[in-house]
């Protein structure tokens, strides 16, 4: 009850300020307990390895504000890379225009999404299921199962990967970490979209109460399918930073990633039931798996104990909402 | 008679701050069947929900085979023999009726559902209440007052001393209605006390013991039927109201033009065909039963379900309206009994509420003007006397009252001029009643048009300029306020569609 009368509480809400000194804590348990783990190096690849869950959450969050699920984010995310990465080699396409298309074809198997769950009404759970294994299955196809290796830094075409880190001579030995930059940048952006737009509030809204949503006389079959749109838009941006961060695309993975980006909104505060949530909330949940996958190895723990104790935190994130909710009556 | 088996006294409780029970009495004998009425929202249902563990009280006692009792849950009334059966029907449809029955307890051999010992207990049962019903039917496919005959026999299979009947005959043809008669005084014949909720006067006179009337939550009087008449119990029921305050004359301008005009609509299988004309200014009172298909015809005009035919005119144009949005774009606004569930953002505070249905007048460039916002929502506080700390309090953290003004807040934002309001003040406790009544005076004075679909006679009578009523998807009078009375209301509510085609 205390607490209900600080600012910062009103500002986060309870479960995001949790959220973010989970993060804060982590972080210093790791600086204290690992060697070098506080090293600048270090800090770098923990953003390296959130750029693109970073992304597919941000997208994902609308969707799971609408009250959906998008299970197909990790795949559409390595099947975009595969086939800008096929149109790249096998047929010329310029790279720029590879990278467009790769954020383009994402934005239309959001569509397809969003067509599926908004217009013929299925629940989103299969919708993107099915998805997920057309994509999964296309990229195979696409590459005739073969694996794509974007062009490397010290190539020409290689300058993408500049977007996401910055390296050369007179800049740290990490690099810049420009993606994380990006990531910042797009999220400033989304929220604001979430938050001060039209769209932004009926997808909030639809979330919260579809049918009363409906009745106010607001397009509610286009905002839903809207928000499928922008998570695939993400899915394909996150594909573009995963090609730059990594050398090697494989077909037939992206499974798992969607519950990374997933967890990652959930740990942030985002309701599954829908109507509430915030893309500072996503982006503090993502960090917090980010940490965990760097810092473990610090203490001598693989990093499959990443999947581990996320899990822990998932469940206690969301106990924590489900307590919060329980105490206020809802 | 002899010593009651079960008394509620002084029973009390409160939702959210609202009243809604107050020193509720009620008691009853064995072998009595013993009917309690009052109008909606007079407490009836708490009161029974109260009794069978759904709800706790916050005061009074229970008294139950001459001990005081609390019951926790309904499962908890079921096994001290005090069973409920619901208006709305609690069967699972894809069950067979002896699966319905004795869900929860079903008869057992080892480990195993002794099926064949279901079906002919069951069985037992039907025959005991002297219904054919085959228990092995899947639930689904019987009509639906033969599932109100199977949600009996699920009561008394449970050994019960106290029934609770909740307006079991609003879904019954009348056939079916004389084999629950049979059925209700072979029960008293028995021994079992039976708590009887009707509207229907008549059933009231012709089957019950006594009458126990409640008005806004409180006990009114106990009447032996035997001694009383209609007026008696309709006299009690209203109290005072209906005759402190019934309009006398339209204050609706006679020459006014119409605002909305409906011509023969059909929508699905409860609306088959609605012709009326709501003029500008005034409050048109749609009356009818439950069932009758008021709130689907205002469904069907908002274009919330779809329109199987007939034609909708605003100022006289004929308007196209396939969804809520060409509806709202007409200026028609539905306001709908059951606010939380389809008329409000409930996690969300209230200028986003208000500003829902008109989001674009907020609009600056592509972000949304938040001070604007804030400024309108803050204006129809004011103005609808909403009681709230900010425009930023969450919507579920109001009152009913102040729900339903911020639902009118956000179509008066968006200016509509036809307000369908139903049920405007269902779940809303006195006080703020009179201040929706007056505002929706305010309203209409200002040359909007209500149509208001109200199931309490009182409320049509208090604020319609004119009465329409209907009955089985059909509308069967219109009657001026000068003319109308409860008794013409509610014949023509009752005048089904082979009567009204001779």
């Amino acid at each position: 009850m205390m607490l209900k009368n600080n600012r910062l509480f009103h500002i986060l809400g309870t479960q995001r300020l949790a959220a973010v000194v989970a993060l804060g804590a982590l972080y210093l348990f790791f600086c204290a307990l690992g060697d070098n783990f506080a090293a600048y190096n270090t800090f770098v690849s923990i953003l390296d390895s959130s750029y693109y869950i970073g992304f597919l959450a941000i997208g994902v969050t609308f969707v799971i504000i609408t009250g959906g699920i998008d299970l197909s984010c990790g795949t559409v995310m390595v099947c975009c890379a595969l086939i800008s990465g096929t149109l790249y080699f096998k047929l010329g396409v310029p790279m720029w225009l590879c990278l467009l298309l790769c954020v383009a074809m994402g934005g239309l198997f959001g569509l397809c999404n969003g067509f599926m769950v908004a217009v013929m009404k299925l629940p989103a759970f299969i919708a993107t299921l099915g998805t997920m294994m057309v994509t999964r299955g296309l990229g195979s196809i696409v590459t005739a199962t073969a694996s794509v290796t974007f062009p490397p830094r010290s190539a020409g075409d290689g300058w993408f990967r500049g977007i996401f880190k910055m390296m050369g001579d007179g800049l740290p030995g990490g690099g810049v970490p420009t993606g994380f930059l990006l990531l910042i940048l797009l999220a400033v952006i989304m929220a604001f979209f979430l938050n001060r737009t039209r769209p932004g509030r009926y997808i909030m809204a639809l979330g919260s109460n579809k049918e009363a949503t409906r009745l106010s006389g607001v397009n509610v079959v286009k905002w839903e399918a809207l928000a499928y749109v922008i998570s695939g838009l993400f899915a394909g941006l996150a594909a573009v930073a995963y090609a730059s961060i990594y050398s090697t695309v494989l077909p037939g993975t992206g499974n798992g990633f969607e519950l990374d980006g997933i967890a990652g909104t959930v740990i942030g505060g985002t309701s599954l039931s829908g109507g509430v949530g915030s893309i500072a909330g996503t982006l503090i949940g993502v960090f917090i798996m980010s940490v965990l996958k760097t810092g473990l190895p610090f203490v001598g723990l693989q990093p499959h104990y990443q999947l581990f104790f996320t899990g822990f935190v998932l469940v206690a994130a969301v106990f924590a909402d489900v307590l919060n909710r329980r105490r206020r009556g809802t | 008679m002899n010593k009651p088996i079960l008394t509620m006294d002084g029973i009390g409780k409160r939702f959210a701050g609202v009243r809604a029970l107050k020193d509720a009495h009620f008691d009853l004998m064995r072998g009595e069947i013993h009917a309690l009425m009052g109008e909606n929202g007079a407490g009836k249902s708490t009161l029974m929900k109260i009794l069978t563990g759904i709800y706790a009280r916050d005061e009074g006692s229970i008294t139950f085979e001459g001990r005081p009792v609390t019951f926790k849950n309904p499962r908890e009334a079921q096994e001290a023999g005090i069973v409920i059966v619901h208006q709305e029907l609690n069967m699972i449809n894809h069950l067979t009726v002896a699966q319905n029955v004795f869900i929860g307890r079903e008869p057992m051999r080892g480990k195993q559902i002794d099926d064949g010992k279901m079906n002919r207990d069951a069985q037992v049962i039907f025959q005991k209440l002297g219904i054919r019903i085959d228990p092995k039917a899947v639930m689904g496919s019987l009509t639906v007052g033969r599932q109100q005959l199977c949600e009996i026999a699920k009561a008394i299979s449970t050994e019960a001393s106290v029934i609770v009947f909740d307006e079991p005959t609003a879904a019954l043809t009348d056939s079916e209605i004389e084999d629950l008669f049979a059925i209700l005084l072979d029960l008293r014949g028995r021994g079992i006390g039976i708590i009887y909720i009707s509207h229907r006067m008549d059933e009231i006179k012709r089957i019950t013991d006594r009458v126990t009337v409640m008005r806004d939550g409180a006990f009114v009087d106990t009447l032996m039927t035997a001694d009383c008449t209609k007026d008696d119990i309709i006299r009690r029921m209203v109290g005072r109201v209906v005759y402190e305050d019934p309009k006398h004359r339209s204050e609706a301008p006679a020459d006014a033009p119409a605002a909305l005009s409906v011509r023969h609509l059909r929508a699905g299988s409860m609306v088959k065909d609605v012709s009326f004309d709501l003029r500008r200014g005034e409050i048109l009172g749609l009356a009818g039963l439950m069932g009758a298909g008021r709130t689907e015809t205002a469904r069907a005009i908002f274009g919330a379900d779809k329109l199987d035919g007939g034609e909708i005119l605003v100022n006289s144009r004929p308007r196209r309206i396939r969804s809520p949005r060409d509806a709202a774009a007409a200026g028609i606004a539905y306001l709908s009994e059951d606010r939380q569930r389809y008329g409000l953002l409930l996690e969300k505070d209230i200028a986003a509420n208000i500003t829902l249905a008109s989001l674009r007048k907020f609009a600056k460039g592509a972000s949304l003007d938040k001070a604007e916002e804030g400024k309108e929502a803050r204006r129809h506080i004011e103005r609808l006397r909403i009681k709230t700390p900010s425009e930023r309090q969450e919507v579920r953290k109001l009152s009913g009252g102040n729900q339903q003004k911020v639902v009118i807040g956000k179509w008066l934002t968006h200016d509509s001029r036809i307000l369908i309001f139903d049920e405007p003040t269902r779940g809303i406790d006195v006080g703020a009643k009179a201040e929706i009544y007056t505002l929706m005076r305010e309203l209409v004075r200002q040359g909007k048009s209500i149509l208001m679909i109200s199931s309490e006679l009182t409320e049509i009578m208090r604020m319609s300029d004119r009465v329409a009523v209907m009955c089985e998807g059909r509308v069967t009078a219109e009657i001026p306020i000068e003319e109308a009375t409860q008794e013409k209301i509610m014949h023509a509510a009752t005048r089904r569609e082979a009567r009204s085609a001779s």
